[in-house]
């Protein structure tokens, strides 16, 4: 701390009788941390180690999809007939596309490019605002069809390849969490396009906007195996 | 920009030295491996239509293809190219976990009798449903899967969902269904 002091202080800050330096003072950087640069190599660290139990979270319904797969073999292959391929091909783009505008955006904000860090964070709430109306006609199409996890799973063809449910339990919860994931993302998203407008990010300081990038990778590297797994499988 | 104005000269230094530290990339960059990614989900999308030999080789294709891009989008979008060590030692332990869980369930899975969720249904005589299946010693004809309880579809009719007790009773109370009938396999 008393280096960041002196170095301050041949900066021309002005630094008080408590070596508290009043003037001039960015709010952003907090108090506990020397530089900018400090604060955001820990505020990383800090975000990996989530999106390390983000994974982990989501790997406990990949395994159990795995081994009900080794298990279930005919069903799930029935199972996955129910899915349009196109719809999921669909989405994986939309998620593509998005995860690009955002690294655009954060680029843009490490550039101190405010208006173009606005445009690009529109773009990727307006792709994930596609990929959760997608996923709403694919919702209420299987709501319709009746084939439903568990115990909801209302199909009664005769003849048909049994324990289906257990497809579609893996399908609505992984899909389902991952929804849940995209709608958190869009609300972090319009956080960042409301602080972004109000001035808070430039070249010094895009804390957020680098993490809840990072955050809106992780959601699509999840689908990059969530649309294979799930639409793919034959 | 009201905190523009509040930026001190000391701030300014330490983001001439940030600028070398993570500023990378670019719209080149980034724009390329999105064409990367969209060509290699073209790609995944294209080989669900062609038979590899066994349905295996199709899986494993598809995962190889979703860890290329997977890749692609945590070394330029998330930015581990260029990032400390310690975020893609966070990211690769992760990962190095989530294989130890796999292989641990799956050698549990395989080395242990099968075990079933208590709502499964088994292929029976016509008209008729049966309740948990129990542990089956002998060996299914129509699939190699350790489960084994899990007929083709050209086993026998099968009935799903069609008892009202067998749906209402919910994955998890499969006491109801004391089975005293033995499933028929063909």
């Amino acid at each position: 701390m008393n280096q960041s002091l002196t170095e301050t202080s041949h900066a021309g800050q002005e630094v008080d009788q408590y070596g508290e330096h009043h003037a001039e003072h960015d709010d952003r950087l907090q108090h506990h941390f020397a530089t900018f640069e400090q604060q955001f190599d820990a505020a990383k660290i800090g975000m990996w180690l989530f999106l390390a139990t983000e994974i982990l979270m989501f790997g406990g319904l990949f395994v159990g999809f795995a081994l009900q797969q080794s298990a279930h073999p005919d069903a799930f292959v029935a199972a996955h007939h129910h899915l349009d391929k196109r719809l999921g091909a669909l989405n994986t783009v939309v998620l593509l596309l998005s995860s690009f505008t955002m690294v655009m955006a954060v680029w843009s904000a490490q550039n101190a490019r405010r208006k173009a860090m606005t445009t690009y964070l529109l773009v990727t709430l307006a792709c994930a605002a596609t990929f959760m109306v997608v996923k709403f006609f694919e919702y209420s199409h299987k709501f319709h069809d009746g084939t439903l996890p568990g115990s909801f799973y209302r199909v009664q063809h005769v003849g048909e390849v049994p324990n289906q449910f257990i497809f579609f339990s893996f399908y609505f919860m992984m899909t389902g969490l991952h929804g849940i994931h995209v709608l958190v993302g869009m609300g972090l998203i319009t956080w960042l396009i409301i602080k972004g407008r109000n001035g808070r990010f430039d070249g010094t300081y895009y804390t957020p906007v680098d993490l809840v990038g990072l955050y809106w990778h992780l959601v699509d590297l999840i689908w990059i195996y969530l649309f294979p797994l799930l639409y793919l499988i034959s | 920009m009201a905190t523009e104005t509040l930026n001190t000269a000391a701030a300014h230094t330490h983001a001439a030295t940030t600028d070398h530290g993570h500023i990378h990339g670019g719209p080149k960059i980034y724009g390329a491996v999105l064409a990367a990614l969209l060509f290699l989900t073209v790609l995944t999308v294209g080989a669900s239509y062609i038979h590899f030999g066994s349905g295996m080789a199709n899986v494993i294709i598809a995962l190889v293809i979703a860890s290329l891009k997977a890749s692609l989008v945590a070394l330029f979008f998330m930015h581990l190219r260029w990032d400390r060590p310690i975020s893609a030692i966070t990211f690769c332990a992760s990962l190095f976990f989530l294989g130890l869980f796999l292989i641990g369930c799956y050698t549990d899975y395989i080395s242990r009798a099968p075990s079933e969720p208590a709502n499964i249904k088994s292929a029976v005589a016509p008209g008729g449903l049966v309740g948990p299946q129990q542990n089956q010693v002998t060996p299914q004809p129509n699939h190699g899967a350790p489960g084994g309880s899990t007929p083709s579809g050209a086993s026998g009719p099968v009935v799903q969902g069609a008892s009202p007790e067998g749906n209402s009773g919910g994955p998890m109370t499969g006491k109801e269904h004391p089975s005293p009938q033995v499933p028929t396999h063909q």
